[in-house]
């Protein structure tokens, strides 16, 4: 894995169907990070978002940190991946639908080894691998490349069905973020449509709804209702979770996986969520910190780092935590 | 199991429906898609043969787009078939993000492009759907002359990594090649040599081209070089520039926009690597009407002899000295 000629060379490649998880990914799913761990991995990937938007001065923080429990519960417990093997044919699939949550999933990747973490500093920076939205083409660990809403609920479907044209549907999930942007959006519902139709078993979709959007609330811009109803209507397993609870996140993702319909997951956030200048306020959708606004930030995630660290120190939780923050 | 060359006119969309099942024979991971014209688009064909391997997503267009790219990235060929005017109109931002900018191997199968569909009208007339996909990075366009080109253009496509949009057409068109050709090498080739005005045409106008190039002798003694474009981009600049050094003039035809498609692929050759007076056949500042498909081609000049009259504007603006040409890069 490496540069972008390498990817190309082996996507055309039919993949040889093997369910087996390879042996380092044997070993990882022993340890399964506590909520308590998966908390502070969150708190890592924050971190880590608003260093990079600090250096891009481009970028959308507030839609990054609303996705991050979901983004860290997916990466560091509920995904089936390696690192060493990112083509792996098996492994499950995460797209991030609401692609301009990219640092978010950069963040994530780079924790995992994807690509150095120093090349986060690179985001949206001429010559650099990381796109303002995500580049399958440029970064590895990107399935497919998103940004322009409503598309990747569709990708996803086309995943799946081409999981299951190999027999791998029942080894393989497929997990798409969505933005409430992207309920907006006409094609999401032809894809939730489609993938009632077509039977798809292996789909999870996880809709970030943190009610802000860039020129106003959902629900003065174009109000989305509930839209674990809609898709309920559609045929889908739906429910609706607090989206910053980690211990629902889990047990909502890891439930869908068990029941091979088309599952959709309302986690209802906050955006900006975890830096208290910024959590739940209008003004801030694509528009990158300041410094001042990021030295707060920092601040406070550091301070709330020190202190989860401490207490799973305190608790004596295996070999500590990880992560470089 | 090769099919035979087809002989008496027929469309090219079914030249794209019979190579697509042999496709689906051939290689276990083709899959294909159609948004509720399967019929129509003749994927109905492959569907048939390998239900568990097509796709209808009924009437959603974007939709089949997206999926196909999410099928692509995880190791199939998908052939996605719909009309041009939906493929490269309604769904142009799903084919550019998820087809073209991710450089995958999937085949968007246009049928019914051009006004020569006939009595659904404007609404589905689609022509500039070429300059679309033409100002699209990364995507290769394909527009077969008749039946036995399309035929090879549609299993040759397998054979190809890039991004593709293929352009076929609704009413049966005669017949110019007699034999399925072996391949579309570069993808511009001259069909019949001569010295005094080239005659560049693609898809459905390159029949009338030959049957302009005809008349031009025997009325005029002109001697027209007639050139099937089936590839407008990349488009092969050598045999173009070739063509345009002897004759010093040419007339191009389309059943598209004169804006963004072959016409502006020659001119724009032209212009930087040997300047010489092109006049184009297609269609104005104008969207297309309802009429039987030949009576919408003779309303817009989409005929031999509108291609004949305006060979014989341009003879009279041929230059008197030519150069040779400057054969500088392949045009894209």
């Amino acid at each position: 894995m490496g540069s972008a000629a390498s990817l190309a060379d082996v996507r055309h490649l039919r993949p040889v169907p093997d369910s087996k998880p390879p042996p380092k990914l044997a070993e990882r799913a022993e340890a399964k990070p506590s909520i308590a761990e998966l908390e502070r991995w969150a708190t890592v990937l924050r971190l880590d978002c608003v260093r990079m938007l600090a250096v891009a001065k481009s970028g959308h923080l507030d839609s990054s940190l609303s996705a991050a429990d979901v983004v860290a519960a997916l990466y560091y417990r509920v995904l089936r991946h390696d690192t060493e093997s990112p083509e792996w044919p098996a492994r499950d699939r995460f797209v991030l639908c609401k692609g301009h949550a990219a640092p978010i999933q950069y963040a994530a990747l780079a924790q995992h080894g994807y690509f150095p973490l120093e090349d986060l500093m690179g985001l949206r920076q001429i010559g650099a691998q990381l796109q303002g939205h995500p580049d399958m083409r440029r970064t590895p660990g990107v399935e497919v490349s998103t940004g322009s809403l409503g598309q990747g609920l569709s990708m996803c479907v086309g995943i799946c069905l081409a999981l299951r044209l190999d027999g791998l549907d029942d080894a393989a999930q497929v997990f798409g973020l969505l933005s409430d942007g992207d309920c907006q959006e006409g094609q999401t519902w032809e894809a939730a449509t489609a993938a009632v139709h077509f039977g798809v078993n292996n789909l999870t979709a996880i809709v970030d709804y943190n009610h802000l959007q860039t020129d106003g609330t959902t629900e003065d811009v174009m109000d989305i209702g509930d839209v674990r109803a809609k898709f309920e209507a559609f045929g889908w397993d739906a429910i609706e979770i607090d989206g910053h609870d980690m211990q629902q996140v889990i047990e909502a993702l890891e439930r869908s996986r068990t029941l091979r319909r088309p599952a959709a997951i309302v986690a209802q956030t906050k955006k900006g969520k975890g830096v208290s200048s910024m959590e739940d306020r209008f003004g801030f959708h694509g528009k990158p910190p300041s410094p001042e606004q990021a030295a707060e930030a920092l601040e406070e995630l550091t301070a709330r780092l020190d202190q989860q660290t401490k207490a799973l120190q305190e608790a004596g939780s295996g070999d500590g935590p990880g992560g470089q923050a | 199991m090769a099919a035979e060359a087809k002989t008496e006119p027929i469309a090219t969309r079914h030249a794209y429906g019979d190579a697509l099942a042999e496709l689906g024979e051939l290689h276990e991971d083709v899959v294909a898609l159609d948004a509720d014209l399967a019929v129509s688009t003749q994927s109905i064909k492959f569907g048939k043969r390998f239900p568990e391997r097509f796709f209808n997503v009924g009437a959603a267009e974007a939709n089949m787009m997206s999926i196909a790219c999410g099928l692509a990235a995880t190791g199939k060929v998908p052939y996605c078939s719909t009309f041009a005017i939906f493929a490269a109109g309604r769904a142009y931002d799903q084919v550019r993000l998820g087809i073209a900018h991710n450089e995958l191997k999937i085949r968007v199968g246009a049928s019914h492009g051009g006004v020569s569909l006939g009595e659904d009208g404007a609404s589905h007339q689609m022509i500039e759907d070429i300059a679309l996909m033409r100002a699209m990075p990364r995507m290769t366009v394909v527009v077969p002359a008749d039946y036995n080109q399309a035929y090879r253009a549609t299993l040759e496509s397998y054979e190809r990594e890039e991004p593709m949009y293929m352009r076929f057409g609704r009413p049966a068109t005669p017949i110019v090649y007699e034999d399925i050709p072996e391949s579309l090498g570069g993808g511009v080739e001259v069909l019949r040599e001569g010295k005094d005005i080239s005659l560049i045409a693609t898809g459905h106008m390159v029949w009338r081209a030959m049957e302009a190039a005809e008349s031009l002798e025997h009325e005029d003694g002109v001697e027209a070089e007639v050139l099937n474009v089936s590839i407008i981009k990349p488009v092969h600049s050598e045999t173009i520039l070739e063509s345009l050094s002897k004759t010093g003039v040419a007339v191009t035809a389309e059943e598209h926009r004169v804006v963004g498609g072959l016409a502006d692929a020659v001119r724009q050759l032209a212009a930087e690597q040997h300047p010489v007076p092109i006049f184009a056949v297609g269609m104005g500042d104008e969207f297309g009407l309802s009429g039987t498909g030949e009576a919408c081609m003779e309303h817009f000049g989409l005929t031999a002899r509108g291609i004949a009259d305006r060979a014989r504007e341009a003879l009279v603006l041929k230059p008197i000295v030519s150069r040779p040409p400057l054969f500088g890069p392949e045009w894209t």
